[in-house]
């Protein structure tokens, strides 16, 4: 059963990946397609996703992979909430390739499979896991709008001639909404930061570089909306160091949970 | 038959001088079609075009009919096209496919006064509800028409590039002549309001600043308003820099990171080039934007291709109606005739029917000539569009006795 899910989104989601790409060399149908791609392969993950849960009686996403394919659930869920509107279709083109990627490797790792309860309560789970992982996936949206405005700020400060053929959000909402992101993912971080800190302080263990590495992570997006709404930080540095904050993001994602769930 | 004949001029052959002796305005056009309107008759006459569309039996005498309203030294540039290429053309028009610029919208509106000020009947009415329904669909289908064609345009296009929704945003004009006017009433048709107009003669940014609803300014004033503005247009004909660099550096410290768009459409320049290297300023000179125009021009001319294949299949459709005109008295003498054998068949077998039984009657054989004619009507009409609908409509007229009194 999760094999046929699994198949047809990321058959969606490849479709919508390609059809951004048609849509940036000539915006319209292709436009519309990959809108749908993602609306029908996020559907369908969603389903593959219940059928996981339910199969495994609580939370089968603590692996290494199985967070890896709620990751991308949660990435493409906080891409929809923008990425339907045909002035953001170009973030499509950045955030769809990764999806289809990162769904794949899941795959491979075992995350898209039956999965196993774990051994860890699922309210610490949902809290922990769950909020951490979509604390990074709202900041992985807020670099693909920071990524998109610095592209569009550069075509604009070199006077591009083909500034106005393709159809992107203005500067002003880019910026706009990669700080409103970051603004909601914090607190999601800080929560699960907390729930974890919280368990290791009752269970024992000790501090890896994983944890390490998220407080840093959080550090320099606290810091980013002290500096924005404290010193007036905008425009291209606040997308500096947004994108500073992802670099984070990746190492925790892909390099060092090894340690964290071995 | 009747036959569509259209005689005009454009700006591809006839040049301005030929052109605005010919040109009509709205009433002139009005009575020109009034009587030249036997039985149908349109004017189309904007600044680059005066195209007569006429409806008539006879092309010929149409056309000279035509000949002969247009006045001037024209005649030898005139074009004269009839049906499908007349469609064609007229179709080509409404999708602005023959415009200066690819795609413009200015003329979907021309072409619907003058088909409200003309004198139509069935051709000409279906022909100029068809090409404003073509000029809907190439601008929907197509992007031919979303990129800005001008200067003005390019300038508040790029406004929304930088702020999105502009509604809300302060926009500072500088200079009060008529390119200030024009790129104002740009940003002012994209949803933005007009905060100041700053000139060096107060009375000229007043006069303007009514005219746009905003606040008058002396020129010295424009550096304190920077902080507050948003987009700053300027164009005077100062001979030096009317913001230099320094000014607007000052001005950026109180914006909190906001961006400024600057845009410069005097020459000589009104705005210090090194204003762009400020962070968060973005400044475009006439020849930034000259660019961007060419570019999206290009982009235009790229969608022309689309929008040519949808103009051909509509005239192609309006081609097959017209033919489907040949046949059309044919089919209506044969209905008629059919009726009226009924009607008569009826009478006589009145009496010795009930009237239950009469409407029965009257139902089953109203049925029965429904059906035998239908096929040989869907028969004609697509023998009209393959161009034998004449032969076609005789052999009916022939074999059915069309036209002769029944003996």
């Amino acid at each position: 059963m999760v094999e046929l899910l699994f198949w047809p989104a990321l058959l969606a989601y490849g479709e919508a990946a390609v059809a951004y790409l048609g849509d940036a060399r000539r915006p319209g149908l292709a436009g519309r397609l990959a809108t749908w791609g993602v609306r029908i392969g996020w559907l369908v993950q969603t389903a593959l996703l219940a059928v996981q849960a339910a199969r495994a009686d609580g939370f089968p996403w603590a692996s290494w992979a199985g967070s890896l394919n709620l990751f991308v659930w949660l990435v493409i869920a906080a891409y929809l909430i923008w990425g339907c509107s045909a002035r953001f279709r170009l973030l499509g083109l950045g955030v769809m390739p990764l999806a289809v990627a990162l769904f794949a490797l899941a795959h491979a790792g075992g995350g898209t499979g039956t999965g196993r309860a774990s051994g860890y309560s699922n309210l610490f789970l949902v809290l922990h896991v769950g909020l951490v992982l979509a604390a990074f996936a709202g900041f992985t949206v807020a670099a693909g709008l920071s990524a998109l405005y610095l592209w569009q700020e550069r075509r604009l400060k070199r006077r591009d001639r083909s500034i106005l053929h393709l159809p992107a959000p203005s500067l002003l909402a880019l910026d706009e909404l990669a700080a409103r992101t970051i603004a909601v993912a914090l607190p999601a971080l800080t929560l699960g930061i907390v729930v974890g800190a919280l368990r290791l302080r009752d269970r024992g263990g000790s501090f890896d570089a994983l944890m390490a590495v998220t407080v840093v992570t959080w550090g320099v997006y606290g810091a980013f909306l002290a500096l924005r709404f404290g010193a007036g930080w905008r425009g291209r540095r606040s997308a500096y160091l947004a994108l500073a904050g992802f670099v984070l993001v990746i190492v925790v994602r892909l390099a060092l949970p090894v340690t964290h769930f071995s | 038959m009747s036959r569509l004949v259209l005689v005009g001029i454009s700006h591809h052959r006839t040049p301005i001088e030929l052109r605005e002796q010919v040109a009509l305005t709205a009433e002139q056009a009005r009575q020109l079609t009034a009587r030249l309107g036997r039985p149908e008759a349109v004017c189309l006459s904007t600044c680059n075009r005066t195209e007569l569309y006429l409806a008539d039996v006879d092309a010929e005498a149409a056309e000279e009919r035509a000949l002969a309203a247009l006045a001037g030294d024209v005649h030898p540039l005139a074009y004269r096209l009839v049906d499908e290429a007349a469609a064609l053309h007229l179709f080509r028009v409404a999708a602005g496919l023959d415009s200066l610029v690819p795609g413009e919208g200015e003329i979907l509106g021309q072409v619907r006064t003058a088909f409200e000020l003309g004198t139509t009947g069935p051709l000409l009415g279906r022909l100029f509800r068809q090409a404003l329904h073509v000029g809907k669909k190439v601008r929907a289908q197509t992007a031919i028409a979303e990129s800005p064609a001008s200067v003005s345009a390019a300038a508040a296009a790029l406004a929304q590039q930088v702020f999105g929704e502009l509604a809300g945003r302060r926009i500072l004009v500088v200079g009060a002549g008529k390119v200030s006017e024009q790129a104002a009433r740009n940003l002012i048709s994209r949803g933005a309001e007009i905060s100041f107009v700053a000139n060096r003669t107060l009375d000229r940014a007043d006069e303007l600043a009514r005219r746009l609803g905003a606040e008058a300014l002396p020129l010295e004033r424009v550096e304190e308003e920077l902080p507050r503005a948003d987009v700053v247009v300027s164009s005077t004909s100062a001979p030096g820099f009317v913001l230099a660099r320094e000014q607007v550096e000052r001005a950026l410290r109180a914006r909190k990171g906001r961006p400024l768009l600057l845009i410069d459409l005097a020459v000589p320049r009104d705005l210090e080039p090194g204003i762009h290297e400020l962070d968060g300023c973005y400044l475009y000179d006439i020849d930034d934007l000259e660019g961007v125009v060419a570019e999206t021009l290009a982009a235009r001319r790229g969608e022309a291709e689309r929008a040519e294949a949808l103009v051909v299949e509509e005239a192609d459709e309006f081609r097959v109606w017209q033919a489907s005109l040949d046949v059309v008295p044919a089919i209506a003498s044969l209905r008629a005739r059919a009726e009226e054998i009924r009607a008569r068949e009826l009478a006589k077998a009145q009496n010795r029917l009930s009237e239950r039984e009469l409407r029965a009657v009257e139902s089953i054989t109203a049925q029965v000539v429904n059906k035998l004619l239908h096929l040989p009507t869907v028969r004609m009409k697509e023998a009209a569009a393959a161009s034998d609908g004449l032969v076609y409509a005789d052999a009916v007229r022939h074999l059915f006795g069309l036209g002769e009194d029944e003996a």
